[in-house]
């Protein structure tokens, strides 16, 4: 996994093509990543863009404080193998029996429709069921997509999160490695979920990846992505970028259950155009990381467009959990729901952070917004940072906002039904998140629902 | 729960933030037997109430309660109700996103029951009818949202399904209308004649009108001042607990 001690960098590569770029951020970095990957060369100008961006942006000065990130102590991008392989049996066994420890070839066994992992920086190994080719859906890495479909991929990429729009987007548009790239022909509708295993591996490594789908008229797609990531001494970043093209009545819903391990910064930015008629769905779960800011958001571009944003956060001790939703209102009877639960605990911060925006024309336009923040105890905090801007009489706007602390009182209730006070909160919170969790494909309901069971176990009582 | 056990409450001193409220209450409930602890507001008889479940906040000073032969006041208030002890709230808390089966199957293997799901989906039928409670009800999430008559009976229901050898209810009849107030007395009434010991804590006399308690203790400040049989209940209502003070 690691680089030849003796190896400084430059174009040429050692025998087995593990390559990691030197620590730091310039543009010889870049520019070997692009190289490395033999990108066009409008990719390459397009990363070099991005990177003056990103060396002109500020940090975000609202949010979670990432005042700990040293942008030059970080690898850019580290590859770990030097192909991708279709065939379980060609990943190299060290991977391989990490992949093995999450769990991937079982879940494959099931009813994958496709598989596609990716290990630190590059997608390594990624199997496709025939059933996606013969409805000419794409499912390949973003690297594997560019090289394949370089048009499909010029024509959208950058175009619903350009690299000027925050220095995190910057900061993956030029350095960027992996991720997703799906595409979904008119009217086909994708029947089972695709699904991406993430997994950050290597120390002081920043993952880029990079997710792009677009969706076809009247086409339906679910994209289910579950992150975990091995426990590290230093800090880690992760910053990706996600862009959804929803086209006039097509339907995407985009299903994250994320845990990295307690040292990652997690700053993702997650957007949505959508189209008339068209319908985008995030289910966003976020429990792990030291730092998560991410709001994923929808552009309800066309009449009658939807969006729905079920996000949900788990902040323990040393965590803070900076998450939310977006929704902007563009044209006429467009809605949107958004839904945000969130649990602190053992000094754990939860925020919520939204946006609502309903612009001039957008007549008949609706939202819903309710955001519930569980306090688990008197260390732990949770704050609510909604913004709306209403600029369309004609619309209807209802938002609620709750926190609530598990009561002495709700314990007890439950404690004299015979429940101990860890089963009473587990219930508590089980039911807190319940809106969610159903919403969640089986197998990734019953992680979370491990999940927090595993976090609870022996804290309270 | 075959068992059947008195609750024994001996010279019981209890305080809360270091208030002493309860000022050495002696209480015996034998099985079968209803008794009615009743008492103008502030003379401690919830507290009596939440002091034998085991409410943490309740700071047991002096004295015991006992089950049978079991200490339990210095248990958990999960282990007094595995011991038996059930508590039917004032004033129920809601859990959302818990169903009401759910809650119930829950509760009901954490006291030790051990039924068959079908048996106890039967049974909770039954006993849900029993209260005036519809089937769709055990879909809802646990007192979200209940009607204040809907809590009550829910309360109920709970004691029902939970068989204890003692069954505490605060109040139980603040807030109903005379026809669920029938259906709750005959669903306690019914409680006592399957063995179980019964407390019933209550300011008014209204619900005794449906279910004869064995004995009637007058609580005022902290102390029983005075028990008796049934015809206390019906002068309490006719002079007050002023000669009580």
């Amino acid at each position: 996994m690691i680089a030849k001690k003796d190896y400084q960098y430059g174009f040429s590569y050692p025998d087995k093509a593990v390559f990691k770029s030197e620590k730091g951020l310039n543009s010889r970095v870049v520019e070997q990543i692009s190289h490395f990957k033999s990108e066009p060369d409008w990719m390459r100008q397009q990363r070099l863009r991005a990177l003056q961006i990103f060396g002109q942006k500020p940090m975000p000065p609202w949010g979670a404080n990432l005042s700990a990130i040293n942008f030059d102590d970080i690898y850019y991008y580290v590859r770990p193998a030097d192909r991708q392989v279709k065939s379980w049996r060609d990943v190299p066994k060290e991977i391989r029996q990490t992949y093995e420890r999450i769990g991937v070839p079982a879940a494959e066994q099931k009813f994958l429709a496709g598989v596609e992992a990716q290990y630190d920086s590059e997608v390594i190994y990624g199997s496709l069921r025939k059933e996606l080719d013969k409805q000419g859906i794409i499912f390949l890495s973003m690297d594997e997509g560019l090289a394949k479909y370089p048009e499909i991929v010029k024509q959208y990429f950058g175009t619903i999160i350009p690299a000027a729009d925050n220095k995190f987007a910057a900061l993956n548009s030029a350095t960027w490695s992996g991720g997703s790239f799906v595409y979904v022909p008119a009217g086909v509708h994708v029947e089972l979920p695709l699904q991406a295993y993430f997994r950050i591996n290597a120390q002081n490594f920043g993952q880029f990846e990079r997710t792009l789908i677009v969706a076809e008229e009247g086409s339906f797609v679910h994209y289910v992505e579950g992150c975990t990531a091995p426990s590290y001494t230093t800090n880690s970043l992760h910053a990706a970028v996600v862009e959804i093209i929803v086209k006039p009545g097509a339907r995407v819903r985009y299903t994250t259950v994320q845990n990295w391990s307690r040292n990652v910064y997690n700053l993702v930015t997650k957007r949505a155009y959508v189209e008339e008629d068209g319908v985008m769905e995030w289910i966003d779960g976020n429990l792990g990381s030291k730092v998560t800011m991410k709001y994923p958001s929808v552009y309800l571009m066309g009449k009658g467009a939807r969006g729905e944003i079920l996000s949900l956060a788990y902040a323990e001790e040393g965590q803070h959990q900076d998450a939310g939703a977006k929704a902007i209102h563009v044209a006429p009877y467009t809605s949107s729901v958004i839904t945000s639960k969130s649990i602190s605990r053992g000094g754990g911060r939860t925020s919520y952070r939204g946006l609502l925006e309903i612009n001039p024309g957008a007549i008949g336009a609706r939202s819903n917004i309710r955001c519930d923040a569980l306090i688990l105890d008197p260390q732990s905090r949770s704050d609510t940072y909604p913004t709306m801007k209403i600029n369309e009489s004609q619309s209807t706007v209802e938002h609620e906002a709750t926190v609530s602390k598990i009561g002495e009182e709700q314990l007890f209730y439950l404690q004299s039904r015979g429940l101990t006070a860890a089963e009473a909160t587990g219930m508590v919170v089980n039911g807190f998140i319940e809106p969610i969790v159903k919403q969640l494909p089986l197998e990734y309901a019953v992680e979370l629902n491990r999940l927090i069971e595993l976090e609870m176990e022996g804290s309270v009582g | 729960m075959t068992k059947k056990q008195a609750l024994s409450i001996e010279n019981l001193v209890v305080s809360i933030e270091k208030k002493e409220i309860l000022k050495g209450i002696n209480l015996k409930i034998k099985p079968g037997e209803i008794h009615a602890v009743m008492g103008p507001n502030g003379s401690g008889k919830s507290t009596l109430a939440y002091a034998v479940a085991g409410h943490p906040s309740y700071q047991v000073r002096r004295g015991t309660v006992r089950l049978g032969n079991k200490k339990i006041s210095s248990l958990a208030p999960e282990k007094r109700a595995q011991a038996g002890i059930f508590l039917a709230f004032q004033n129920p808390v809601a859990v959302e996103g818990v169903s009401v089966f759910n809650f119930l199957k829950t509760a009901a293997a954490a006291v030790g029951r051990k039924i068959a799901p079908r048996d106890f989906l039967q049974e909770l039928e039954v006993a849900a009818a029993a209260v005036g409670l519809s089937q769709d009800f055990l879909k809802r999430d646990l007192n979200l949202g209940f009607s204040g008559g809907e809590r009550k009976r829910f309360e109920v229901l709970q004691a029902l399904v939970l068989k204890p050898k003692i069954a505490i209810f605060d109040e139980i009849d603040s807030g109903l209308d005379v026809d669920a107030l029938r259906d709750i007395a005959g669903q306690i009434k019914q409680l006592a004649q399957g063995g179980a010991g019964v407390l019933i804590v209550t300011h008014y006399q209204r619900i005794l009108k449906y279910l004869t308690p064995d004995r009637v203790h007058v609580m005022v400040s902290g102390k029983i001042a005075k028990s008796g049989g049934a015809d206390l209940a019906a002068k309490l209502e006719e002079e007050g607990y002023r000669g009580y003070r």
